[in-house]
């Protein structure tokens, strides 16, 4: 046994070393946000919905204050167009310029999709951050789409959260969320978000284009594309209104 | 007595213009009783099938369940009190628990409404005992409607997801055990039945409902914190206003079936009293009083009426009691009315509906009758007698 011992002692110092190499879940998340959080942001994306029939596109400018303001106006096709929403804390009003109504959005209609994509109102709403609510644990690295990946699992800390459970594919060097898995309480696969596009903006890398899968349903998912973005960009007060929704 | 036989002489003898006037006003009679009879069919059947199958002998609600209010819908549910607890036990009433959910079927979306029930229950004619199954499979019960939109039908297995009382998503892999032929639709369309604690336990709200539907003839109404009574009146009170709008929107084809025929007698009379002036003058020369002409020509139109009824009683009683026994099989459509009829409709004739329907026609046609009769007030005898009219 005598004989053996600098081997054991060895691989115990190479597994702690390795050990130390992984970080936590919580520093991973935490270096996620900083990657793409910032006070404000101006940007403007599109958004492709892949019905059943057909495809059609939406375009959006949106002004996001923090992680609790947000205001969406929608450009195009025509039949959207001069749609706007407005996000303020837990609360989600819709302007429709066609009918010239503003309606809040609560209850069951939170769980409608977004004009036929694969999110829901309540996907939009979601604000706190990951690591508010999940614990999260390195599972270990996996490669996606050519890019080495932490692969963390995340189960909720608190019960009052829609998603039970997640599991996230965190691009190692650039810090970028590529894909995300979100389970039912049940273990059943609900969501899948795919990130296609990673650029470079403003010293971020920030995710350009996202593929939003709703698993349960047949479908190729809903395309967003960040056309634009500006970060710390000023932006008005006034805009977080709802008086701003009939301008 | 002499008014009435002349009038009875003179109608009669009129031959050809009376009969069919008689036909055309037996028609409305007929018509307007078989519809009524319909509607009335209506009710009672529907009545009778949500009573049955959903409503029982009345239901508690918590105090913000309101089944039309989706808003309010995900935060109505409490634990069933003590009293109501009582009743459950002592198989007087049943609790029901609803989730809002949406169901997968063939890979598309369909909102939904997820309603746990006892499988024991028997107050309700709902056939819950199909979700007696092992813990190995989850049951979950449709109506046909239900299955004709969905696509579904018995032994599919279809993903049904939810949202439990903290918010957080679930979805199972339910089995379809069985499709419920039922004629009321609010347990059919949007719903799915499944057993009353695996929803308790699977939305986490253990000994929780939203309702609890009291047995029918069980009179006890136990206070209930925190939850409201309602009776069949209330419950019932959409069929009730639907027949009543359905009703309405009949008369106006009893407005025109009644306004044709009083156009002939008005026109009649009108007719009559233009033709018959010497007539007039003769009996106001043998001593009647212009009040006397105008009473005999009045009946002579009103006894149409009389006639009418009983020439619709001639076949009309034939008619409706063969339809009654046999009923109206309804087109397809009508199952999209959400209303809880049958295939068939069987009309319900009350006396009170055919009392109704012939003073109706007999004011009506008395009324009409003497409008044109007024003339004769202004009439002078010698002028009658010449035939003229002043």
């Amino acid at each position: 046994m005598k004989k053996h011992s600098p081997v054991w002692i060895l691989a115990v110092l190479v597994w702690t070393l390795a050990e130390a190499q992984v970080p936590s879940g919580d520093w991973i998340l935490q270096k996620v946000d900083e990657n793409i959080g910032s006070d404000n942001k101006i940007s403007h994306s599109r958004m492709v919905i892949h019905g059943r029939r057909a495809s059609r596109t939406v375009e959006s400018r949106s002004w996001i204050q923090g992680d609790e303001k947000s205001f969406t106006e929608y450009l195009a096709p025509p039949r959207e167009a001069g749609t706007k929403m407005l996000k303020l804390e837990d609360q989600l009003w819709t302007y429709s310029p066609s009918t010239d109504r503003t309606i809040r959005i609560s209850g069951h209609l939170l769980r409608q999709s977004v004009m036929g994509s694969d999110l829901s109102y309540e996907d939009l709403m979601e604000d706190r951050k990951l690591r508010d609510l999940y614990a999260a644990r390195v599972s270990g690295e996996e490669e996606y789409d050519g890019r080495v990946c932490w692969v963390l699992e995340l189960t909720s800390k608190e019960e009052e959260v829609a998603y039970h459970s997640r599991k996230i594919w965190v691009d190692k060097e650039r810090f970028v969320a590529l894909k995300e898995d979100r389970f039912a309480k049940s273990g059943k696969l609900l969501k899948r978000t795919e990130v296609k596009d990673v650029q470079r903006m403003e010293g971020r890398w920030i995710p350009r284009k996202i593929v939003f899968k709703d698993m349960l349903k047949t479908g190729e998912g809903t395309e967003f594309v960040l056309e634009e973005v500006q970060f710390n960009a000023a932006i008005p007060d006034h805009v977080f209104s709802k008086a701003s929704l009939r301008k | 007595m002499i008014i009435p036989k002349l009038a009875l002489r003179n109608l009669l003898g009129a031959g050809l213009r009376t009969w069919l006037n008689v036909v055309v006003l037996s028609f409305a009679f007929v018509v307007i009783i078989w519809t009524q009879g319909l509607y009335e069919g209506m009710n009672a059947q529907a009545e009778r099938a949500s009573v049955d199958a959903a409503l029982g002998g009345g239901q508690y609600w918590q105090e913000k369940y309101d089944p039309l209010d989706v808003f309010s819908l995900e935060d109505a549910h409490a634990i069933v009190p003590d009293s109501l607890g009582a009743m459950i036990a002592a198989n007087r009433a049943t609790a029901i628990l609803v989730v809002q959910g949406t169901l997968y079927p063939k890979g598309r979306i369909h909102p939904v409404m997820i309603k746990g029930i006892d499988p024991d229950q028997q107050l309700l004619s709902l056939p819950s005992h199909f979700l007696k199954t092992g813990e190995d499979r989850f049951p979950a019960l449709i109506g046909s409607r239900m299955a004709k939109s969905t696509g579904l039908k018995v032994g599919d297995t279809v993903t049904m997801r939810w949202r439990d009382a903290h918010g957080t998503f679930d979805a199972r892999d339910v089995e379809i055990v069985q499709v419920m032929k039922t004629i009321v639709p609010s347990i059919d369309q949007g719903q799915v039945w499944i057993p009353l604690d695996r929803l308790r336990i699977l939305a986490g709200m253990e000994e929780e409902a939203g309702l609890v539907v009291v047995a029918q003839g069980a009179l006890e109404r136990p206070e209930a914190p925190g939850w409201v009574f309602r009776d069949l009146d209330f419950l019932l009170s959409d069929i009730k206003q639907l027949v009543r709008m359905k009703s309405a929107g009949a008369a106006i084809l009893y407005f025109v079936l009644i306004l044709l025929a009083m156009l002939a007698i008005f026109d009649t009379q009108v007719l009559s009293i233009f033709r018959r002036k010497k007539e007039m003058g003769t009996l106001m020369a043998f001593g009647f009083t212009r009040g006397r002409v105008i009473r005999l020509f009045t009946l002579e139109g009103a006894l149409h009426g009389v006639l009418a009824a009983v020439v619709a009683a001639l076949y009309g009683i034939p008619f409706l009691t063969w339809f009654a026994r046999r009923g109206w099989a309804l087109p397809e459509a009508m199952d999209s009315y959400g209303f809880a009829i049958g295939e068939k409709l069987f009309p319900v004739y009350s006396a009170g509906l055919v009392v109704a329907t012939t003073l109706l026609v007999l004011v009506i046609t008395t009324i009409v009758s003497f409008l044109p009769t007024r003339k004769i007030a202004k009439l002078k005898p010698t002028d009658a007698l010449r035939g003229r009219m002043s």
